[in-house]
This record gives structure tokens, C-alpha cells and sequence, in this order.
């Protein structure tokens, strides 16, 4: 014929459908068959087992600060040894556990969503989760090395950058480490992009994408813009630290302050790659559980958008104690106040999701709907520091980490937690303990909120962060008191959940496709799914394709308001 | 609780800070109790019983998307606003060349302590005495790494950078001793890095000022004449004349010794004077491994210098 053919069905696809199967040992069991996988859910798999381990490697150091922190001048912890630890705990939680575990949730589940059997760099893959192993692993052997980092998990220069004043060889193990998991992230971040991109199944548009999905696809534009300016700065730390380069010595011509705007350039997108996904869960799991859609697709999806973009041009307001001179500190509390209001949509959203709906408090649930209320409170105190005057009180104290904690731990893993009661039936076949789960969840919310909420208070009354010992001032020891107990409280929570995960595994229901009644693709599949993930991709014509085959009276694709947006 | 927190400001700076904070905080609560109580509306009225079928779809009403992004908008206006005038009230303006001020005071940051030059010639360490009323403008440097001056009654924090010149105002309009710290991480005494501020009446303000600017006695005999002996012979100079360690020569006239970690008593003195590493780890005084005798002379020495 000499027509050309243009049909989508027959243009060759960017990253063409495999033919055979890629070299994978699955069939024996084993260990081998996990070092050598290049499948996309067994490599998500060891992304959020590894990370787990690390959480508790970071949690442990968190339960060191607050005994050390649970009375005034206190001498359980010198406070070289303490500045390790804070240090590395925060590195650790960052790098080592919120990346990877939702990078694990993401590489699980974006294919399985998107009804693909791959994902693009099946061996990429495989590359970006060893090197982040290794690179976590060169973090951890600085203290075999003659002492961890202790600059904090931001090391500001020259305290960072200049021996004379951090001495031991941890800042070098904590650039070559964070460079080397960079280089993961980095890979990871393409993988998932090009997948999403290129690999969706018939049917399902740009416009159909689950919210996860859409939310991934954003979080991978911000680590494509972040980690290599991450990764630039620690280069030129270390050049800085090894061979004088003197990019942020001041008495040499450098810039202390260049560290920080190059940093925050990387630090604050950082942010949102870690809440990103943690949102993108919680859109998937409030409306399966409240019986409905998600109110507002458009605006949740449009609101990320004009996040990832905002969140490029508010570094600034990390800095505004530096001294950047005020209309410098103007614009950047412009952009800071600016990206509350898409935030705020997401949360007014979710909210009205719950309307006229038809709640299941199942543990997950239980942890979504935490998510929000305390994600909130993480949120407003947020726009306080963009309020500049504000931020010159409040920058660097207690009141800084109470607030990052309502972000990060009450925020983004809470929503983990969530996925991990949802996702887990998928993942292994069996369903979690709901007894357990909901002992979990009591222990962690009434933990959580003791340790960080009494933290706002401390701020107020003017305790620096980052202090192994205070004065015994008024109020400091009990509110210190209480944020410890609250800190075991929380721990033990975690050993619920570990626990839990243990149990089920071994003794859990099983769980069968499609446990929740849930609408997106990856419930249409068997739990766990094979290596092929779908023997037939059901027809995608909504957002919801599973809504549609369960109700053929009354299909998404019918519905004169849903198929608006498609 | 709050006597000694940002919502007691003894300044104007401070109080313009914590009216926006206030203001804040209510409208923050209000966005909570409104999320928290449409949750519990919805959580109580919707939640599944038994035999109920599946409640049917709803998309999302643009006219409530609409106005839950235009009331932020609002919202955020009035606090930009706010923001910009607790600015103007708490902070010096950027846009004067350095050479333009004239500093009422010079704070240098060390490791771990802070350099205070006047003026009037006073140089001192860790407790600045400012007089009542009289808004300071402070200029702040550092030598080393980065701090930075927080003393949450008087005024926000702002950072003492190497190789840069910041600003800030410092005003107390009531007498009395203000508790403050370091607030930027600088290493390993960053916790015993405090700093107190002491706001005196005018009368005496000016007292301390001459007793400072005067020399301080000299003991012809005794403890303290054999204490001036070990001082100036030994090394203690090549760091406390230096700037490398705080200037003592009236150090008797301060209220605390390391950096507002100690009282200055000379019992606390002594403890400092035999084992400073075991009273603020980490800092840059070595131990001496002094007599007692050394340790009782140079107390004494000390102490008599007002």
C-alpha cells in the first residue's frame, strides 16, 4: 500500500514492547533472584525494604537526641557526637528513606497504573537502585571512617567546607555518598518520566492518568532540575574541602552565602519531591475509601503544576536571616506565599472528597485523614515563615522543627503509611492486620503530635534547634520531657507496624484482586501480580477504568460531567 | 509559660513581629478548626452502614474551586501587607551603604562567643548592656563560620556571616536582663553559645560605661598581684589580648563567664579555670592542668578586675 499508515496502533512506540523476557531469575527463589532482578516491582520492593531499614537506622538516632534532649544539661551524648547524630539523621531521613521509599512506591506501582508490563530502562533501574545502596553505604562507613558528618544535613559553609572547622573526614563521606545516590535519583527520575510518557496503555490519555501517576510525572520534572544542582554544589563543597577551591571560603575572595542560595536552589524543589508522591497517594486512596471520585481532578492536577513550578523561584526563604537585604527577601516571600494557595487547594480538595460519600475507616483511611489535618497545621505554620518578620523569630528554632516534622513525618509518612495499608494486599497477596494497623496508627498519631506538637511551644520561648543541652529555664525541661516520651510513644508504633508486616505476611487473608473496590489499574491485575503484569489490559475510558466494568449502568465515560475534562 | 518568648516583646521591633505572628496564628487556627470540623461533619454523617450501596459520583463544583483559591489569595494579601510593614518597623533598611551607618555597637561572632565593640571604646564579651529606649543600630559580622544573634524578646535573629556586614536594630524600652543564643549551627559549642542582653536606665548604663572605659585596679600584693603575674607571664595573652579568646580586662564586672553558660561566681570560675573542656566541651580554651594554687591566684585576679 502506498498509503502510510498513522494510526496510533501501528507508529512505532519510543521505547518499544519488549518481545522476550529480560534475564530474571524469579523462578528460583532466593536471594539471587532479587540481586540479579531488573523487574520494575521487585526492585520498587527493595527500594522500600532498604529504606525501611535506614528508617529505623535514622529513627534510632532521633530516639538518641531526644534522651539526650529529655533533661537540662545532660551528658548522655557529648556534643561532638551529637552533632553526628543530627546530622546524619537528617540525611538519613531524607536521602537514604523518604526518596527511596517513594521512589519504591512509584517504580512499584506507576507501570501497573498506566497498564504497561514495564517500565522503560528496566536495567537503568536496577543501576539507580544499587547506587543508591552504595551510596547510602558510603554515607554510613564515614563512621568506620573516623567520624560521621557533622555540618547538618544543609552544612552550611565554611563550617562544611573549610577543615579547620569540621575536621574529620564525614563531610567528604557525606558528599561522595550524596552525589552517588544523586546519580539514582537522577536515573530513577528519567525512568519514571519516559514511562509515563511513553508506555500508556491504549486509552489511557495524559488526562486520564490516576492522580499518583500525574503527581510522579511532576515530582521527576523536579528531580531532573534539583539533584544535578545538588550534586553541582557538593562538587564544588568538596573542591572546596580537599583542594581549596575556596568557592565559599570568605577570606579568599569565596561566598559563604553562594553554599546556601546553591543548596536551596536544589532544598527547597527537595521539599516537594518529598511531599509530592505522599499527595499523589492520598488522592488515590481518600476517594476509594469515601466511595467517590475526587473532587476537583482538574484543579488537584492543575494546583501541582503550578507547584513544581513556584517551587523553583521560593529557595530564598530559607535565607531570609542572611542577610539578602529586604527586596530580595520581598520577592521570595511574594513566591512563598504564593504556592499556599495551589497547597491549599489540594487540601480543600481532599476535604470535599469526603462529602456525601460513604466512609470505610479502614487503617489506611484512618492514616490519610491524619495526613490532612496534620499536613495542615505543617501548611499554615509554613506560610508563617513567609511572613519574613516571622521567619528572623522563628528561623532555626524549635518552631522550624516542629514545623518540618508536620510536613515530612506527620505529612509524607503518614501518607506512607497509608499506601502501605492500601498498596500491601497488591504487593503480596495477603491483606495487613487491621487490629495491628489500627494500634499502629493510634500509637502514632498520639506520638506523633506529644513529640512535635509541645516543639511549636519551645520555639516560641526561644530554643535554638540543633542544641545538644539548654539552660533550665522556665517550662524548657517538661515540654523537653514530654517531646521525648512522646518520641518512644511514636517508636513503638513503628515496631507495630514492622511487626505487622511480619504477621501478615506469614498469616495475613488473603487478599484477592481487588480488596478495596478500588477503580485504577493495578487492581485489575492478580496480588501480587506475575512478571508479566497483565495477561489483558482492561478498556480505559475514564479516569477510573475498574468504576466502569463494575458498573456498566452507569460508567464514568457516561457521565456528562466526568467526561468533561477528557 | 510565655514571660520569656516572642509573645513578651519589650521592644517595638519585637512587638511589631509578634502582632503578625498573633494575627497569624488566629488565621492559621481558623483554617485548621475549619478543615478539622468539615472532616468531622463528614466523617460522622458519611460514614458507611451497614446494607448502603455505592453513593453515586460527583466530579467537583468549579464555583467552590474558584473560591477556595480567590479567599487564599485574600487572605495572603493582607499578610503580605503585614508583612512589609513589620519589615519597615523591624528591620534596618538594606538599601544604606555600609558607610552611611554609624553603629551604636559591633558584634563579632567567634567560636564561641561573641565580640562586642562600642563606640565609646567599651569592648566587652557576651552581655551587651544597651540603655533603655534607645534603638541600637547593631552591626554584625563574624570571624569564622556563621551565627546568629537571637534574643526573642528584642528583636528577630539575624546571621553573622563571614566576609558580610549585616544589620539590626536592638531596643529594650523596659530594664532587665534578656536571655538569648546562638540560633545558626556553628560546630561543636553552639549549645553553650548564649548571649544576654542587659537594658540599664540611661544613669546607669553610662555608670558601666566609665567603670569599663577606666582601668581596672591593680592589686600590689596578695592572690590577685600573684594571679596579674601568672596572667600577663604565662599564655593566657596570646589568645585574650588577640581577639582569639574574649578580653577579660574586666571581667570581674560580667555576670557569667563562657559565653553565658556559668554564673560568674569563683567557685564556677575555678571549675572553668581547671577543666574549661569539661564545662563547654569542644571550645577552643585548652586545659591547662593548673595548680590549685594557679587556678585560686588567677580567680582571684580575675575577679578583681571590675
Amino acid at each position: 500500500m502506498s498509503v502510510r499508515q498513522t494510526t496510533p496502533e501501528t507508529k512505532t512506540p519510543l521505547v518499544p514492547e519488549l518481545k522476550e523476557p529480560l534475564p530474571w531469575l524469579n523462578k528460583d527463589e532466593g536471594l539471587i533472584s532479587w540481586v540479579s532482578s531488573v523487574d520494575h516491582k521487585q526492585i520498587g520492593i527493595m527500594y522500600i525494604v532498604t529504606s525501611l531499614v535506614f528508617f529505623v537506622v535514622g529513627g534510632f538516632e532521633a530516639l538518641l537526641m531526644r534522651l539526650q534532649l529529655a533533661g537540662p544539661d545532660n551528658h548522655l551524648i557529648s556534643p561532638q557526637a551529637y552533632d553526628q547524630i543530627f546530622t546524619m539523621h537528617g540525611t538519613t531521613m531524607i536521602f537514604l528513606v523518604i526518596m527511596p521509599m517513594l521512589f519504591g512506591f512509584s517504580l512499584y506501582f506507576v507501570p501497573l497504573m498506566i497498564g504497561t508490563n514495564e517500565i522503560a530502562y528496566p536495567r537503568l533501574n536496577a543501576l539507580g537502585y544499587w547506587v543508591f545502596l552504595f551510596g547510602g553505604m558510603v554515607l554510613y562507613a564515614s563512621f568506620l571512617g573516623g567520624g560521621a558528618p557533622d555540618a547538618g544535613w544543609f552544612a552550611y559553609a565554611p563550617l562544611s567546607s573549610n577543615f579547620n572547622f569540621t575536621a574529620n573526614a564525614g563531610m567528604n563521606y557525606w558528599g561522595v555518598g550524596l552525589v552517588t545516590t544523586g546519580i539514582g535519583s537522577i536515573g530513577t527520575g528519567l525512568n519514571l518520566m519516559v514511562t509515563i510518557l511513553t508506555m500508556r496503555a491504549p486509552g489511557m490519555t495524559i488526562r486520564r492518568l490516576p492522580l499518583f501517576v500525574w503527581m510522579v510525572f511532576f515530582n521527576t520534572i523536579l528531580l531532573l532540575v534539583a539533584i544535578p544542582a545538588l550534586n553541582a554544589s557538593i562538587v564544588m563543597l568538596l573542591f572546596d574541602r580537599l583542594l581549596h577551591a575556596n568557592f565559599f571560603e570568605p577570606y579568599n575572595g569565596g561566598q559563604p552565602l553562594l553554599w546556601q542560595h546553591a543548596f536551596w536552589t536544589f532544598g527547597h524543589p527537595e521539599v516537594y519531591i518529598l511531599i509530592l508522591p505522599a499527595w499523589g497517594m492520598i488522592s488515590e486512596i481518600i476517594p476509594v475509601f469515601s466511595r467517590r471520585p475526587i473532587f476537583g481532578y482538574e484543579f488537584v492536577a492543575g494546583a501541582t503544576i503550578s507547584i513544581v513550578f513556584l517551587s523553583m523561584v521560593v529557595w530564598g526563604h530559607h535565607m531570609f536571616t542572611a542577610g539578602m537585604g529586604h527586596p530580595l527577601d520581598i520577592a521570595f516571600a511574594i513566591s512563598s506565599m504564593l504556592i499556599a494557595v495551589p497547597t491549599g487547594i489540594k487540601v480543600f480538595n481532599w476535604t470535599a472528597t469526603t462529602w456525601g460519600g460513604s466512609i470505610r475507616f479502614t487503617t489506611a483511611m484512618l492514616f490519610a485523614l491524619a495526613f490532612i489535618v496534620q499536613f495542615t497545621i505543617g501548611g499554615v505554620t509554613g506560610v508563617m515563615f513567609a511572613a519574613f518578620p516571622v521567619d528572623w523569630q522563628m528561623e532555626d528554632s524549635y518552631f522550624v522543627v516542629a514545623h518540618l516534622h508536620y510536613v515530612l513525618m506527620g505529612g509524607t509518612a503518614f501518607a506512607l503509611w497509608a499506601a502501605a495499608y492500601y498498596w500491601f494486599p497488591k504487593m503480596t497477596g495477603k491483606m495487613l492486620s487491621e487490629k495491628l494497623g489500627r494500634l499502629n496508627f493510634w500509637l502514632a498519631v498520639v506520638g506523633f503530635n506529644l513529640t512535635f506538637m509541645v516543639q511549636h511551644l519551645l520555639g516560641f520561648m526561644g530554643m535554638a534547634r540543633r542544641v545538644e543541652t539548654y539552660p533550665n529555664l522556665d517550662w524548657w525541661q517538661p515540654l523537653n520531657l514530654i517531646s521525648t516520651i512522646g518520641a518512644f510513644i511514636l517508636a513503638l508504633s513503628v515496631l507495630v507496624f514492622v511487626w505487622n508486616l511480619f504477621v501478615s505476611l506469614r498469616h495475613g487473608e488473603p487478599a484477592g484482586d481487588n480488596p478495596w473496590g478500588a477503580w485504577t489499574l493495578e487492581w485489575a491485575t492478580s496480588s501480587p501480580p506475575g512478571v508479566h503484569n497483565f495477561e489483558q489490559v482492561p478498556p480505559v475510558r475514564s479516569r477510573r477504568p475498574l468504576w466502569d466494568l463494575a458498573h456498566p449502568e452507569n460508567p464514568d465515560w457516561k457521565h456528562p460531567e466526568a467526561i468533561k475534562g477528557l | 509559660m510565655l514571660n520569656h518568648s516572642v509573645f513578651n516583646p519589650v521592644s517595638p521591633q519585637a512587638l511589631s513581629i509578634s502582632n503578625l505572628f498573633i494575627v497569624l496564628m488566629i488565621v492559621s487556627l481558623a483554617i485548621i478548626l475549619l478543615i478539622a470540623g468539615v472532616l468531622a461533619y463528614t466523617l460522622t454523617h458519611y460514614r458507611y452502614r451497614a446494607g448502603q450501596g455505592e453513593p453515586s459520583p460527583a466530579f467537583g463544583i468549579v464555583r467552590l474551586e474558584v473560591l477556595w483559591t480567590a479567599i487564599p489569595f485574600v487572605i495572603l494579601l493582607f499578610v503580605f501587607v503585614g508583612t512589609v510593614s513589620a519589615m519597615e518597623i523591624s528591620s534596618p533598611p538594606s538599601d544604606n551603604a555600609p558607610d552611611h551607618h554609624h553603629p551604636d555597637l559591633t558584634v563579632i561572632g567567634h567560636q564561641w562567643w561573641w565580640e562586642l565593640h562600642y563606640p565609646s571604646g567599651v569592648v566587652s564579651a557576651n552581655e551587651i548592656h544597651i540603655p533603655v529606649g534607645k534603638r541600637m543600630l547593631v552591626e554584625l559580622q563574624s570571624v569564622d563560620v556563621i551565627h546568629s544573634l537571637w534574643v526573642p524578646q528584642i528583636n528577630g535573629k539575624i546571621d553573622l556571616v563571614p566576609g558580610q556586614t549585616n544589620y539590626m536594630w536592638m531596643e529594650a524600652d523596659k530594664a532587665g536582663t534578656y536571655e538569648g543564643t546562638c540560633a545558626e549551627y556553628c560546630g561543636a559549642a553552639h549549645a553553650r553559645m548564649r548571649v544576654v542582653v542587659i537594658a540599664q536606665p540611661q544613669a546607669q548604663y553610662l555608670a558601666w560605661q566609665r567603670q569599663q572605659l577606666a582601668s581596672p585596679p591593680t592589686a600590689a600584693s596578695g592572690l590577685a598581684a600573684q594571679g596579674a603575674a601568672l596572667f600577663l607571664h604565662s599564655t593566657c595573652l596570646s589568645c585574650h589580648a588577640t581577639a582569639i579568646g574574649p578580653d577579660l580586662s574586666h571581667f570581674g564586672s560580667r555576670t557569667t563567664l563562657a559565653a553565658v553558660t556559668l554564673t560568674n561566681t569563683p567557685a564556677h570560675l575555678a571549675e572553668w579555670l581547671h577543666d574549661p573542656q569539661a564545662v563547654k566541651p569542644g571550645n577552643h580554651m585548652p586545659t591547662f592542668k593548673l595548680t590549685n594554687a594557679q587556678v585560686q591566684a588567677l580567680t582571684a585576679y580575675l575577679e578583681s578586675q571590675k
